[in-house]
């Protein structure tokens, strides 16, 4: 499989150049020709590589269940545990609908409230779809400043949520209720059933996502053949200083994952749209969701959610500020 | 009379709703005599220690969480756990 995986990827050149040379591309107006040749190469080549990394991940995750994260960070002293939180929402499976089964599984076995919110953070927000999706269309600099500031975003939100000591805005209940950690004991996971997890992850995460890639795709090929104006420029280009806390406000009634948000960064930059802008509106879309902050004011008190908020949106304009001053 | 209860446990996203369908499904196809419910109360929910949803109880017992299984699998689980009927 791998052999067949390597071979492919390292050969999608001649699919490009047989394309270049066909008796077709001669007869097709330019910018068009430019595009489907961009597409044609592009779209095997983000499926192959998403492949691979997500596969990896599914096999990766398989030694992270949330249950042994829970017990990795309960009882972890601040920062230190802030850091782990954020690392290991990375490879922690993660689905936004069990954010509250997570958040009070975690607070109620003892695992500090800001180092909890540093794992509710960093899952979502950093995760292999994006980072290959970045790496490809923007190149490796986006996709590590992406993974940097979205992780340090993390660790710092929780921290200072963890300095605050909100614990007592936390609905009374959840200490209440008794879900205590029972002791995780591992049960054995075969390397088969590792093979089978990345094998899921794959399938899983193709049905979710696959429309949105060939449709981001498609956007930065039209982008590549016909040149656009910077139609942006005036209220989301670096001069305007207000665009970047337009921008996050505008993405917290928004919801979408990392994969989704793809097409509409394209075509934001290529308007003219400045780069921290428009991560800052990305992490803005994934990180602080309407829809989530409904569903934790079931468990949470609504001063701990503004904080939240406030903290993880402020995070963000810092990031959105720098990228536009450093690019 | 059902003889077993079968509970999905999920606070209404995508992944829990195809849980229950399937679950739904699997139970009408083989004639299993239980009961099948959804439930969406977080104290209910957290009372089964569960980390991730949807979460799939077979009386009483936590037997499946944070996926969806195929539908041979779903039901394997089921025949598994279930009481059969004296």
């Amino acid at each position: 499989m791998l052999g067949l995986w390597v071979l492919l990827y390292f050969n999608l050149s001649v699919i490009y150049s047989t394309f270049e040379n066909s008796r077709i591309s001669a007869s097709l107006p330019k910018p068009l020709f430019e595009a489907l040749l961009f597409f044609l190469y592009e779209v095997p080549k983000v499926f192959l590589l998403l492949l691979l990394i997500v596969f990896v991940a599914g096999v990766v995750r398989s030694f992270f269940p949330p249950e042994k994260t829970r017990a990795l960070l309960s009882g972890k002293s601040l920062f230190f545990g802030n850091v782990s939180a954020a690392s290991l929402g990375i490879v922690t499976p993660f689905c936004s609908c069990s954010a509250i089964p997570l958040f009070l599984g975690f607070v109620s076995s003892g695992v500090p409230l800001g180092v909890t919110f540093s794992f509710l953070i960093a899952a979502p927000m950093v995760n292999e779809v994006a980072l290959v999706l970045l790496l490809e269309l923007f190149g490796w600099q986006t996709a590590l400043l992406y993974l940097t500031t979205g992780l340090s975003i993390a660790i710092f939100a929780g921290y200072i949520i963890g300095k605050l000591k909100l614990e007592s805005w936390v609905e009374p209940w959840v200490y209440e209720s008794g879900i205590n950690s029972e002791n995780y004991s591992p049960k054995q996971t075969t390397f088969q059933e590792r093979i089978a997890a990345g094998e899921d992850a794959v399938k899983d995460i193709f049905k979710k996502i696959w429309l949105y890639i060939i449709l981001g795709i498609a956007i930065g090929a039209g982008i590549h053949g016909f040149v656009p104006e910077n139609l942006l420029a005036g209220f989301m280009g670096k001069d305007a200083w207000w665009s970047v806390p337009l921008a996050v406000l505008l993405g917290i009634p928004m919801y979408s994952n990392a994969a989704g948000m793809i097409p509409i960064v394209q075509s934001l930059l290529a308007k003219g749209a400045s780069l921290g802008t428009v991560l800052a509106f990305m992490m803005s879309v994934i990180a602080l969701s309407l829809p989530e902050i409904i569903i934790l004011k079931n468990v949470l008190k609504i001063k701990l959610i503004a904080v939240f908020v406030g903290v993880v949106g402020f995070g963000i304009m810092i990031v959105g500020y720098l990228f536009n001053f450093i690019l | 009379m059902e003889n077993n209860s079968i509970k999905i446990l999920g606070i209404g996203c995508a992944s829990c709703v195809t849980l229950e369908k399937l679950c739904k499904e699997v139970v009408a196809e083989n004639s299993i005599n239980s009961s099948v419910e959804k439930v969406n109360d977080y104290k209910t929910i957290m009372s089964y220690k569960i980390l991730s949803t949807p979460g799939l109880v077979i009386n009483e017992k936590v037997v499946l969480t944070g996926k969806v299984p195929a539908k041979e699998d779903l039901l394997k689980l089921i025949n598994d756990s279930i009481n059969l009927p004296q």
